[in-house]
């Protein structure tokens, strides 16, 4: 019986037919799967933190209705990730207590402080210039409701690297000071990006069965290929320095060589040892029970109404 | 009383695609949600256009109301640089 019902599913999963959330499917496609949306869920959330930092001091209007208007997307974006989640039979309330607790992990880059105005750039252009090629790739992943939200967050995520450019930009053509204050951005979020696609293939432990269940249809090292293909030339464009010296074209590969990453630092951080690990988490804790009266606040009113109209 | 006073209209949504949307495509009467998904797949599907059907009770959609759009979308409406376009790059590297 159960081997006729996975056999259904590799075939569908083989005919590039979406799963569905009513479909039968095997308990580790759907650890998975809760595992890796989640991740992605806390990461939208937690990356609103790092950036949220300068909300009040955006050097003009402008730029502050331009950040404030991302940091909502991101928020958003959580959302729609949550409820993706959701469908496969975990509650909101779980996810959130496993976030609080460390059980459930949140991308690295966000464990980085945002010190500068340039960073506010930097992390648009880079850190959601590296997320989008990852949910470029994931908008062909195997389960349906994954695949329709990574296509919304695209369409609107596609303004955050443009801002982040534009920010960079300006600095890069401004006075000496800003143009170092840029550089000096670049150099600290460059090699935190390209860890943000993960250990290399060979060492990455959820890499071959996510493929073969078509959850992640890109490796990890081609999509830091693809990043670091794009990326160079905006780097030389912004008339910066790049931050890694190896970084040469080759016209055999046609791609980008580049020098390895710092792994020990890649692994220190995921296991806690960042900047700002224990700050994001205390944080999120923290507002979490804030608005705790809100919450309460919102369940009473509704009562009340109920009252009102029995 | 008329039969049409007992019945109760239904939405109905398709899936035309595993991994597409479910799309509103029209409504029905009938006694219950067994009912109206039978009726759904009689009424709109005779052609395969579905692989999924979805019916839902019209009065339990809770809607925004035509008249009130333009104050109820508003706060949207000004902030042109949550589009892409706003930000103007150089053609060297537009493509992001």
């Amino acid at each position: 019986m159960s081997e006729d019902l996975e056999a259904k599913f590799l075939r569908k999963i083989d005919a590039e037919e979406k799963i569905e959330p009513k479909d039968w499917m095997p308990d580790g496609y759907r650890k998975n799967l809760i595992r890796q949306i989640s991740q992605h869920a806390h990461s939208e959330v937690i990356g609103m933190q790092p950036e949220g930092n300068w909300l009040t001091r955006a050097p003009s209007l402008r730029r502050k209705a331009v950040l404030l208007a991302k940091v909502q997307d991101e928020g958003g974006h959580g959302l729609y990730l949550y409820s993706a989640t959701e469908t496969l039979g975990i509650s909101r309330e779980e996810m959130i207590a496993a976030l609080q607790s460390g059980e459930a992990k949140y991308a690295s880059i966000f464990n980085y402080p945002a010190q500068t105005w340039a960073d506010v750039g930097a992390i648009g252009w880079l850190v959601d210039g590296a997320a989008i090629v990852n949910q470029v790739s994931l908008q062909r992943t195997s389960y349906g409701p994954y695949a329709r939200g990574m296509v919304r967050i695209c369409k609107e995520e596609s303004f955050h690297q443009r801002q982040g450019y534009e920010l960079m930009l300006v600095l890069s053509r401004g006075s000496d000071e800003q143009k170092a204050m840029a550089q000096d951005s670049l150099n600290r979020f460059y090699w935190p990006s390209l860890m943000m696609f993960g250990p290399h293939d060979s060492e990455s432990a959820h890499t071959a069965k996510s493929m073969q269940w078509k959850i992640k249809r890109q490796t990890n090292d081609e999509l830091r290929q693809k990043f670091i293909d794009q990326t160079a030339p905006q780097i030389e464009f912004l008339g910066l320095e790049h931050p890694d010296p190896e970084c040469k074209w080759n016209e055999e590969r046609g791609h980008y060589d580049s020098g390895e990453l710092d792994w020990d630092e890649f692994y220190s951080v995921i296991n806690g040892n960042g900047h700002c690990n224990r700050q994001r988490i205390e944080h999120h804790v923290r507002a979490h029970n804030e608005g705790a009266w809100v919450r309460e606040a919102m369940q009473a009113y509704e009562a009340r109404k109920k009252a009102k109209a029995a | 009383m008329s039969r049409s006073d007992t019945l109760e209209l239904y939405e109905v949504f398709l899936r035309s695609r595993r991994g597409l949307d479910h799309k509103h495509v029209g409504s029905l009467h009938a006694e219950d949600p067994e009912q109206a998904l039978e009726y759904a797949r009689d009424v709109y599907t005779r052609r395969g256009e579905g692989v999924s059907i979805w019916v839902v009770r019209s009065n339990d959609i809770c809607a925004s109301q035509e008249d009130d759009s333009e104050s109820f979308f508003d706060p949207s409406n000004d902030k042109p640089y949550r589009l892409a376009t706003y930000y103007e790059l150089p053609d060297e590297v537009n493509n992001m």
